[in-house]
């Protein structure tokens, strides 16, 4: 394993110096994306000598809407809708680091029920997110099966999530100040029916998927990311508990009621492909154990949301706030200047941080390897480009 | 072959102090109460460097805010990262404020090596001059700002001296207007 610095200091020599004309006749340039039907909304250049990859440059910005900017000219509580398209697949979570941002911004406390509830659905909605991710990742490596189980199966948390909040994917529940709206009547029992089911069928992932010699073959010992190397990269979410480190931010920063759930922070120490793989199915599992306490110690009644003014606003001043979401820490950095609407909003996503680690693991390894060291990144394209 | 070792993290008393502590700060909207660890922090940066060069913006249960010039930043990143155990950066972003003629630039460092650090985030800001935006690279401390740095350069048109690639990231290569997040750029029909 090369070091680190050494890697770097290539990898930019070789991005900027334009390559000698002996060598440019040995290394053949592809272009893997845009149109990719994996790669997602993101292309990036990459350089082969023979079997191995020597040179790789990510390019995203395909799906750039410009979030950030859009912020500046909407309110508070307009924000909500078009800030979860960047990721609706886990519209909940996205949103749900913002609410937190406004509550302090604009001093909203919320009702005890209501921090239950926005616990409970960024679990499903964490889980519907896991499932996709895996069923792309399966496809990614010839596996068909492991493309339609997860996908079929994420529909049990899709419903849920409509039963509760009225929509599939884009939900728009978080809002500052709490939830749109309580749970309907017998919510509890159709959720722990099919959180129990669910935990079956991950006993039969395990099988059919992690304990397949031929996934073994292609991801273990691949892309291999040191604890220190992670550290110095910033990666977060499941690559970096991949690689020994078990930060987790319910469990670092515990927000809302996260300090009264009892879960293990699971993390893995090769931080290869295979464990950046198995650490959002061990996360999973123990999604399972959340929502059953979630459930369980939830207030039986009360209020789900703070009553807000019509156009909420706060003094002048600025917060940070994150969450864990699928793809790791999601934070909000909010400057507000005292009027309804935000004066700078920052988005510091996962995916964006966890694309760094994309030309550290591809150098030096076979091309064949591309595809489980890319997608084992929890990399959303759509996301990093915000 | 797989290596589940899971942790508990039971000694999370003075996290569960630091979560009450700011509910009672955001209840009682006073900012009489400063946290112990996060004002040792802070305090051991004015002590480190003078009170001019590292101006304290806010100590609250968690975050820390400090304003240092520009020519200083590196110096300071460097102590950050040496002495206190601040080891990787979460986000880089520029904050434009026409009206001073000044771009604030907002590095927000954390740690994963050292437990008490990882509730902790750590704002470091400083600002330029709009017209004349020029600011040292941190890419040899934290290579984890490599991407935020250059993501900043095009947003906000801040040259990163000494950063080896101050080029186009996600906005178009075509892309011939001023910075886009900038306040005078203004999206059409708004």
């Amino acid at each position: 394993m090369e070091n680190l610095d050494q890697k770097f200091n290539e990898t930019i020599k070789m991005g900027l110096e334009i390559v000698k004309e002996t060598e440019e006749d040995r290394l053949m340039t592809l272009s893997v994306g845009p149109q990719h039907p994996g790669s997602g909304h993101f292309r990036f250049t990459i350089k082969v000598d023979g079997d191995y990859v020597v040179y790789c440059d990510p390019d995203p910005g395909y799906v750039h809407r410009g979030e950030e900017k859009m912020c500046e000219y909407r309110n508070f509580i307009q924000n909500i809708p078009h800030l979860e398209r960047p990721v609706i697949h886990d519209s909940t979570n996205i949103t749900y680091s913002y609410s937190l941002a406004v509550e302090e911004l604009t001093n909203i406390q919320v009702p005890l029920r209501g921090q239950y509830i926005r616990a409970l659905a960024s679990e499903l909605n964490r889980q519907v997110y896991t499932l996709y991710w895996l069923g792309i990742y399966g496809i990614f490596l010839g596996h068909s099966t492991m493309f339609m189980w997860p996908v079929g199966d994420r529909e049990l948390f899709i419903d849920l999530l409509e039963a509760l909040t009225g929509a599939r994917v884009t939900h728009a529940f978080n809002i500052p100040g709490g939830v749109r709206n309580d749970m309907p009547e017998g919510f509890k029992e159709r959720c722990l029916r099919q959180v129990a089911y669910f935990e079956k069928r991950l006993d039969e992932y395990e099988d059919i998927f992690y304990n397949n010699p031929l996934f073994r073959q292609r991801t273990e010992g691949v892309g291999i990311l040191t604890k220190e190397d992670a550290i110095k990269l910033g990666v977060t979410g499941s690559v970096l508990r991949a690689s020994g480190i078990p930060f987790d931010v319910r469990k670092a920063e515990p927000y809302d009621i996260y300090n009264e759930i009892d879960f293990k922070v699971q993390y893995m120490k090769t931080g290869d492909s295979f464990a950046r793989s198995m650490v959002p199915f061990l996360d999973m599992r123990e999604s399972c154990q959340i929502i059953r306490q979630l459930l369980d110690k939830m207030p039986q009644s009360g209020e789900v949301r703070a009553k807000l003014q019509p156009n909420p606003k706060g003094p002048a001043g600025e917060s940070y706030k994150r969450v864990e979401s699928g793809r790791g820490a999601l934070g909000y950095y909010i400057v507000s200047d005292g009027t309804p609407k935000p004066y700078r909003v920052k988005l510091s996503v996962g995916s964006f941080r966890n694309i760094l680690a994309l030309p550290y693991l591809l150098i030096g390894s076979k091309l064949a390897d591309m595809p489980s060291i890319y997608w084992s990144l929890n990399y959303w394209p759509v996301e990093a480009d915000r | 072959m797989i290596s589940n070792q899971s942790n508990t993290q039971n000694g999370s008393e003075q996290k569960e102090k630091v979560s009450e502590l700011a509910q009672t700060s955001l209840s009682k909207k006073t900012e009489t109460i400063t946290p112990e660890f996060e004002s040792s922090i802070v305090n051991q940066l004015v002590t480190r460097f003078t009170d001019k060069v590292v101006q304290v913006v806010y100590v609250r249960p968690g975050r820390t805010k400090i304003l240092v010039p520009p020519n200083e930043i590196v110096q300071v990143a460097k102590f950050l990262k040496d002495n206190l155990g601040f080891d990787h950066a979460e986000s880089v972003s520029g904050t434009d404020y026409p009206k001073d003629n000044q771009i604030e630039v907002i590095y927000h460092l954390s740690s994963y090596s050292d437990e008490k650090l990882s509730s902790h985030v750590l704002a470091l800001s400083t600002r330029v001059d709009r017209n004349d935006s020029r600011l040292p690279t941190l890419i040899d401390l934290f290579k984890s700002t490599e991407y935020h740095e250059r993501e900043t350069f095009e947003m906000l048109g801040i040259y990163f001296e000494g950063h080896p690639r101050n080029e186009r990231f996600l906005l178009p290569e075509d892309w011939a207007d001023i910075p886009p997040l900038r306040k005078e750029f203004r999206i059409k029909g708004r």
